[in-house]
């Protein structure tokens, strides 16, 4: 007692502190407390450097699973699940020709959880690719990306360029067989530009094509240069661009008032005044006050947030659900199937059928009537009129209801006929009756870089577009019914290119068709 | 917009730029230009002065044995090497459509990717292919000849 004696508050307060530290490390990491009022719900969201991406409260509307079905957060959870799986490949893979392939067979065989967390990886990364299609799609058919966020789309147009290129560059890593020959295709298609310039005796001049093919790859063929290369794009360069545009991506959805809902939104929701949920007034310890000028219209006084809810948990337990479904699909799909690992790279002996990974066969199958035409012509106009459409079409009605717009779910349904028998006409007068260059052997290749398959269906959507324009009066109809037919044209010629293409791109009705070796 | 000494101006006419504000635009011009530079020197550094690949230039010695108008495949070269009576001819085997390799027949060549036909001579005779297949320089020295990949010469010429 004598020495405790001579200061014992003091070594007694040190004690009282150690225990009670956790506590108060927590309340000084989460000044609010729980979120169990409205008031700590919203210090919940707004005091949390994450969280508050979100507004604090959130519109009924943008939380009803049918208004965005949770496909940006799907794509989010994907890019997650890839960032995180990806780094745990990074342990062991090795970005040298041959090394490079023996690492993933170690990944593969020897690695503990390896196959299990590539295989993750691999689904991730389609699942990612799908999801944010699918996004793209309901953004333009919700008419969501009319004003005020015209900017968002132009953002979400760049992340999917980027996201296709991860996945490309992706796809040169394991060093195998499927993996040279694809990135072969790819870096000649970047060449192809000379299939122009070639014809108009200029390329000694200018030579576009093969200046992309030489930077793409470092050199004048795949080789360790490339690889580097790809290695280099795809677990720095683009995940920093990824992860810088979706910061901006999410950023400006809650700049541009959330999700995109139409006027009567809060009618739609519910006429129930027992609905009408009151905000604020739990707890009230605090007011408020107009802290800044802000650009928009004026929220009509008197009416108030009311068809709101908290953002946690509603919104939050939501997207929580989006990334446990994400996480859960993943999984199933890597228990189920292996990804692929073919033979090594053999620059020798092609692949055959060398096939590119599938989002990228509907471009394969173009590309195998002009590598020009289908492989930069054709994509850059696609690319180029989705940056344009939220800068042209300019009307309001059906802004954030599904198939909004003139035309409506009628047109949708026509345009998706239109681009259906379209594509599978013009695939099957190709296959069955060949084009251009079996009619005439001396035909000049600028005729066929402009007159072939993939151009003559461009030219039926498009003046199929032009009519719904006039019929209906609306910009916004045509915007839909050539992103519908685009949208059907993709799949039905990644359907094509997967599944009824065999050996030497021949057409086969099934794989068990193929001819042996 | 100027005025001259003792010129009223109207009030509707637009301010003068300030002193602060031209000094501030031209900072920000001169960064812009100086980062716009730098970058120039950036975007240069991708594009490799020397290629790693091995030399295009290969020596070939044809088997005695070689029938007429049947393909030799030097190892690790996409070239065939023909010989007749007319003389010893070299033509590439890389796809002028994507650059697969493509494989000699006994009707020419077709390509594995997107299905280009060639005939013996190497004019496209189907599929995407845009241009015939080039003849390669060849050349003869005490038996054995040397092929240049990057060299190319007129169809139909034999030595």
């Amino acid at each position: 007692m004598s020495s405790e004696a001579a200061n014992p508050s003091a070594l007694r307060g040190i004690w009282d502190n150690l225990k009670s530290t956790p506590k108060r490390m927590y309340g000084s990491a989460f000044r609010s407390g729980s979120p169990k009022t409205d008031r700590t719900r919203s210090s919940f969201v707004f005091g949390n450097v994450f969280l508050h991406l979100h507004s604090v409260r959130t519109h009924i509307w943008s939380l009803k699973w049918s208004t965005t079905m949770g496909l940006g957060i799907m794509t989010t959870a994907a890019f997650f699940i890839t960032l995180v799986t990806g780094i745990l490949l990074m342990f062991y893979y090795k970005p040298y020709p041959d090394v490079a392939y023996q690492s993933m067979k170690d990944i593969h065989f020897v690695v503990p959880t390896g196959r299990f967390i590539r295989n993750i990886h691999r689904w991730a990364a389609n699942l990612m690719v799908v999801a944010v299609i699918l996004h793209m799609a309901r953004t333009f058919f919700t008419a969501s990306y009319r004003k005020p966020r015209e900017f968002n789309w132009l953002v979400g147009w760049g992340l999917l360029v980027t996201t296709l290129a991860l996945s490309f560059t992706g796809y040169l890593l394991p060093w195998d067989q499927l993996a040279y020959w694809a990135i072969t295709i790819g870096a000649n298609i970047a060449q192809s530009p000379r299939e122009i310039t070639d014809a108009l005796g200029m390329t000694q001049y200018l030579d576009i094509g093969g200046l992309q093919r030489m930077i793409l790859l470092g050199s004048d063929e795949v080789g360790a240069e490339a690889l580097i290369r790809f290695y280099l794009l795809h677990v720095m360069l683009l995940p920093i661009v990824l992860l810088l545009l979706m910061a901006v991506h999410f950023w400006r959805i809650r700049k541009d008032g959330g999700i995109a809902r139409p006027d009567d939104a809060d009618e739609l929701v519910s006429t129930d005044p027992k609905e009408n949920y009151p905000v604020f007034t739990d707890d009230p310890q605090k007011t408020y006050q107009l802290a800044a000028v802000v650009k928009g219209t004026t929220p009509a006084v008197g009416n108030g947030p009311e068809r709101t809810l908290p953002s946690m948990p509603h919104l939050f337990y939501a997207e929580l659900g989006v990334l446990m479904l994400t996480t859960l699909i993943c999984l199933a799909l890597a228990l189920i199937s292996d990804a692929p690992l073919k033979e090594i790279a053999n620059p020798m002996i092609p692949e055959n059928p060398a096939k590119a990974p599938w989002y990228f066969l509907g471009l394969q199958e173009i590309v195998s009537f002009s590598a020009f035409t289908g492989g930069i012509g054709i994509p850059a106009l696609c690319w180029l009129g989705l940056g344009l459409i939220p800068f042209l079409d300019r009307e309001r009605s059906g802004s954030g209801k599904w198939f909004g717009g003139p035309g409506g779910w009628t047109l949708f349904k026509w345009s998706l006929l239109v681009g259906f028998g379209a594509s599978v006409g013009i695939e099957a007068f190709a296959i069955h009756f060949g084009w251009l260059r079996e009619w005439f052997p001396s035909i000049p290749q600028l005729a066929i870089t402009f007159i072939n398959p993939g151009t003559v269906l461009t030219l039926i959507y498009a003046l199929f577009s032009v009519w719904t324009v006039r019929r209906y009066n609306s910009t916004r109809a045509g915007a839909v019914a050539l992103f519908t037919c685009f949208l059907c044209g993709f799949v039905v010629l990644t359907v094509v290119g997967t599944y009824f293409r065999g050996p030497n791109w021949e057409f086969y009705w099934s794989p068990s068709d193929w001819p042996g070796h | 917009m100027t005025t001259k000494p003792g010129e009223k101006r109207s009030r509707f006419d637009p301010d003068p730029m300030p002193r602060r504000d031209f000094l501030g635009l031209s900072a920000l011009g001169a960064a812009a230009a100086a980062l716009l530079f730098s970058m120039f020197g950036m975007l240069r550094l991708p594009k490799a002065a020397v290629l790693t690949s091995p030399s295009k230039k290969f020596n070939v010695s044809l088997p005695d044995t070689l029938p007429e108008g049947e393909a030799f495949v030097p190892e690790g070269r996409s070239v065939a090497v023909f010989k007749d009576t007319a003389g010893v001819f070299a033509i590439s085997t890389t796809c002028t459509h994507l650059g697969c390799v493509v494989k000699p027949t006994t009707q020419g060549f077709e390509c594995p990717c997107h299905g280009s036909r060639f005939a013996k001579d190497g004019v496209v005779t189907k599929g995407p292919a845009p241009k015939a297949l080039p003849w390669l320089k060849i050349t003869e020295s005490g038996g054995t000849y040397q092929v240049d990949e990057e060299d190319q010469v007129a169809p139909g010429t034999k030595i």
